[in-house]
């Protein structure tokens, strides 16, 4: 059984307990140790940022050429936090529920409620930082909603508040990188972790620009590498979203923890051609005004596929605004695993629009007329016209959405102000990452986990806004706490040599692999594999997975890593900068990843969050959780092929919450 | 359609360069700039070519990686978007379309249309944050209010994805626009009221260091930017600057 170290105590007095009782590092001795982390997202930066302003050495490494160019910038709709400014009933306890409930029953207690105690000094540090968060004319900060709640808590910079908290967190990384006390190597990648004496003690990362490699050693290593949704090949992730640090990790020893649960995002733009190399997101806050419908007659879906009828010209009575109808109680506002599954539902049954019958609409004109009515109030207008109305109301929804209309307008040549956006579901985000304890260590000594790379706290299903959340609650304040209790057995280390067998054969290893691409003589492009796992992944593993096609997807997928090995081409050569190069390194991991994301879904005999088994559902098509046997975190540890991978279990074990069957009815 | 792509190749910073001619077909409206870049790569590396090395990364607009001078212009022919969000409906069949990278002494060109924007991250460095350590033991976030105006104009000069189209676009390759809509952000808040002087002089010292131009006010830079960041963000700053200079500090 895997030890989670969650300290004793009441829950709500684990974490302050805790911080009073671990062991702490001096000023003088934090000066003798070293920290790497890997990754500058939100997670990373502020990790970094705080561990070098707490005196220790750090190192950073990013593969873009800056950290402030991490994924954790696209990130759109806000930030949750358990301020309760609206005065709406919230609290540190309802956010822990909300998480709790969200994640479908299957997250540790311990780590959440530390995850909402916490979010309150994230937005007083941003604010402090000078983050330019969105206001009300009273000056102070403002709020809104997002799915699976019924409390306005999100922290908002319009559709960008992604960007503003990275920014924030760069700007700290940037002053200590002026102090040097950050040295920060862009445009490097992580090639291999480094154990010695069975604790992690550095990385093999290789210059992308000069392709050298380079031995880096330190006393703990940190990775901030983000999530795997590229596996799927199309997803909202960025283009360089990579495994590869983690399964490195995996494969030196750290165990992977619910691989299987990936988020499919219900509200991004659908697939326009083969050509696509990626889906947009549109904010979930666009839930908060947008009403999801598909036409209620199946015929009138097909003349809007053939384009011989107007979504506008839809009379109301002939619409199915479904989520209202199944779910009276949070509507829209449902979770997203709920509101792509519904979706998914309506499509497979012959009612989604767009020419591949693989989208449904997303309508603002019922959000406009309200807007426009209650500026027409505010103005003291006396009967204004629709048309009157309709022009006040697009005013509030652009300033509200603007620029998410018009990412939308650039992409599908539509314009959301008349017309309905048509949305799909996207693989967006993934719960599962490398198991860690409460410390955010992975099983291997010193090695640890944080932000989306970790597993930790979004059970099954994430709840919207809760990345960025996470992101900087681990790097500003769990790790720079839990990494000093296990770097004070280092103080009379001195420093880490690299010259040991250890890092010589770390690197020749990581040498031999890349030699092999750049000789292979093969004939495909690294994409078109890239693209074929994608499809496998996608049609088997997405938003609904049965036994069969698990069982034939991890079949198709050892033959196609075959393939791969025998017959890429990678142009150019190890030396000098060679993207295709770094990009065949990361599809050869999502070529194993992808194996053991299915045989983790093919064991969990059950239905939860965004892990959905055809097996497993109510009579109305709802998830069917299978708690008796399956309240645990499956953690997999590496045996050679990923489907030979070995089994853990951590239970799950609720002391303050009731498991019930999740409803938004 | 069917297009004409003069490419410019440079193997690393001391290369002279070319460009390169290729032809492509069945290029759709709907692509994004970058996917057809994409379509134009395999096609190379199926030919036993090298494919042409460029940066991108979210392709959603919002990163700054992606970088190309297209038919002159920086982010190509559309205004308020980056290469990524370009679509090939801007352009018609026949075209012919020149792509080179971002060229600026400060900014190195790396491979092809890959340059080395490394000097916006020392700039930062130099004083484009403010000094507050992350122990989340500060002021209660809604202490001190801020007014909405002056919220959403920090908000606007923060938008800035650092992709440096400002210093391309530039005749004389000047980073006034992205230096001053930092130095703005904090400027227009009253957490970046104690460093303000200190933080104009060490970020314009550090510009100049790197090589940038100076500012001749043709507003060339605001026209491309992605973003739309404003020229007033440049008055400011020099007014800032220069109130920090008669002041001594």
């Amino acid at each position: 059984m895997l030890d989670s170290k969650i300290p004793g105590g009441p829950l709500a007095d684990k974490w302050t307990q805790y911080k009073n009782n671990i062991r702490l590092v001096n000023p003088a001795n934090k000066r003798l140790i070293d920290v790497i982390v890997v990754g500058t997202g939100l997670a990373g930066s502020s990790a970094a940022a705080s561990l070098a302003e707490m005196g220790y050495n750090v190192k950073a490494f990013c593969f873009q050429d800056s950290p402030r160019r991490a994924h954790s910038i696209a990130a759109q709709g806000g930030i949750n936090a358990a301020k309760n400014y609206q005065n709406d009933g919230d609290s540190v306890y309802r956010l822990f529920y909300d998480t709790i409930k969200g994640g479908d029953y299957r997250s540790r207690e311990a780590n959440v409620h530390r995850l909402a105690e916490v979010s309150t000094s994230i937005i007083d540090q941003c604010v402090a930082q000078g983050v330019p968060f969105a206001r009300e004319y009273g000056g102070l900060l403002d709020n809104r909603s997002f799915g699976g709640v019924q409390v306005s808590r999100t922290f908002y910079a319009k559709g960008q508040t992604g960007q503003q908290l990275l920014l924030g967190a760069y700007s700290a990384l940037s002053r200590q990188i002026s102090k040097g006390k950050v040295k920060m190597y862009n445009r490097h990648e992580m090639m291999d972790v480094v154990i010695v004496d069975g604790k992690a003690r550095g990385i093999i990362a290789r210059n992308l620009v000069t392709g050298d490699l380079e031995r880096h050693s330190a006393h703990a290593v940190v990775l901030a590498t983000g999530g795997y949704g590229n596996v799927f090949f199309l997803s909202t992730n960025a283009m360089g979203s990579n495994v590869s640090a983690a399964w490195k990790a995996h494969r030196k020893g750290a165990f992977m923890a619910n691989p299987c649960f990936t988020q499919i995002h219900p509200t991004c733009i659908p697939v326009s051609g083969h050509y696509q190399s990626k889906l947009t997101l549109m904010s979930e806050s666009l839930r908060n005004d947008g009403r999801i419908w598909v036409p209620a007659k199946a015929e009138d879906a097909e003349a809007v596929r053939k384009g011989t009828l107007k979504p506008t010209a839809i009379p109301e009575a002939d619409r199915d605004y479904y989520l209202e109808r199944r779910y009276p109680a949070f509507g829209n506002l449902v979770p997203r695993d709920v509101a792509s599954r519904a979706a998914k539902e309506r499509c497979d049954a012959g009612f989604g629009v767009n020419t591949t019958g693989e989208a449904v609409f997303l309508d603002f004109a019922s959000a406009i007329m309200r807007y426009g009515k209650t500026e027409a109030n505010v103005m003291g207008l006396e009967n204004p016209s629709d048309d009157k109305m309709r022009e006040l109301g697009k005013a509030v929804v652009k300033a509200k959405y603007g620029n998410l209309f018009d990412m939308y307008r650039q992409i599908t040549d539509d314009n959301p102000y008349e017309t309905p956006m048509k949305i799909y579901p996207a693989v967006h985000y993934t719960m599962g990452g490398l198991w860690v304890d409460y410390n955010l260590m992975t099983t291997v000594p010193g090695l640890y986990a944080a932000g989306e790379a970790n597993f930790s706290d979004h059970g099954a299903n994430r709840l919207g806004a809760s990345a960025l959340m996470q992101g900087l609650a681990d790097g500003y304040f769990v790790l720079p706490y839990t990494i000093g209790d296990y770097l004070a057995d280092d103080i009379r280390t001195g420093a880490i040599s690299n010259d040991t067998p250890e890092f010589v054969e770390a690197e020749k290893a990581v040498q031999a692999q890349l030699d092999k691409f750049v000789s292979n003589n093969g004939t495909t492009p690294v994409d078109d594999f890239h693209r074929r796992l994608g499809r496998i992944m996608w049609d088997n593993c997405g938003m609904a997975r049965n036994k069969e096609g698990l069982t034939q997807a991890i079949a198709d997928i050892a033959a196609l890593r075959e393939e791969f090995y025998a017959n890429v081409r990678v142009p150019g050569s190890a030396k000098g900068y060679n993207p295709e190069l770094d990009k065949a390194g990361r599809v050869a991991d999502f070529l194993e990843l992808g194996e053991l994301m299915c045989k983790d879904a093919l064991e969990r005999e059950e239905s939860c969050g965004g892990h959905f088994r055809e097996e497993h559902q109510t009579e109305e098509g709802e998830a069917l959780r299978r708690d008796d046997e399956f309240t645990f975190v499956s953690a997999w540890e590496c045996n050679g092929k990923p489907n030979d991978a070995n089994l853990h279990k951590e239970g799950l074990v609720y002391e303050n919450i009731e498991l019930k069957q999740r409803s938004y009815k | 359609m069917n297009l004409t792509l003069k490419v410019w190749r440079q193997n690393g910073p001391q290369d002279k360069g070319h460009f390169d001619t290729h032809q492509l077909s069945d290029v759709t409206g709907d692509m994004s700039f970058l996917e057809m870049m994409d379509v134009l790569n395999d096609k190379i590396i199926r030919e036993g070519g090298e494919p042409i090395a460029f940066d991108h990364d979210c392709r959603e607009g919002i990163c700054g990686m992606c970088s190309m001078f297209i038919n002159g212009e920086a982010h190509g022919p559309g205004r308020g978007v980056t290469t990524c969000q370009l679509h090939m409906r801007s352009f018609k069949d026949g075209d012919t379309i020149t792509i080179e990278p971002w060229r600026a002494s400060a900014f190195p060109v790396v491979k092809d249309l890959t340059v080395d924007r490394s000097a916006f991250d020392r700039i930062i460095q130099a004083g484009g944050y403010v000094s507050v350590n992350t122990s989340g033991e500060t002021l209660d976030a809604n202490a001190i209010p801020v007014p909405k105006a002056d919220a959403d104009e920090a908000f606007n000069a923060a938008t800035c994805i650092g992709c440096g189209a400002c210093v391309a676009t530039c005749k004389n390759a000047s980073a006034m626009l992205f230096v001053s809509a930092k130095v703005s952000q904090f400027a227009l808040l009253p957490q970046g009221q104690p460093e303000r002087k200190r933080r104009v002089t060490r970020m314009v010292e550090q510009m100049d260091k790197e090589g940038f131009g100076n500012c001749t006010n043709t507003g060339a830079c605001a026209v491309e930017c992605p973003k739309g960041i404003d020229l007033t963000n440049i008055a400011r700053m020099n007014r800032d600057f220069l109130n920090a200079s008669v002041t001594g500090q």
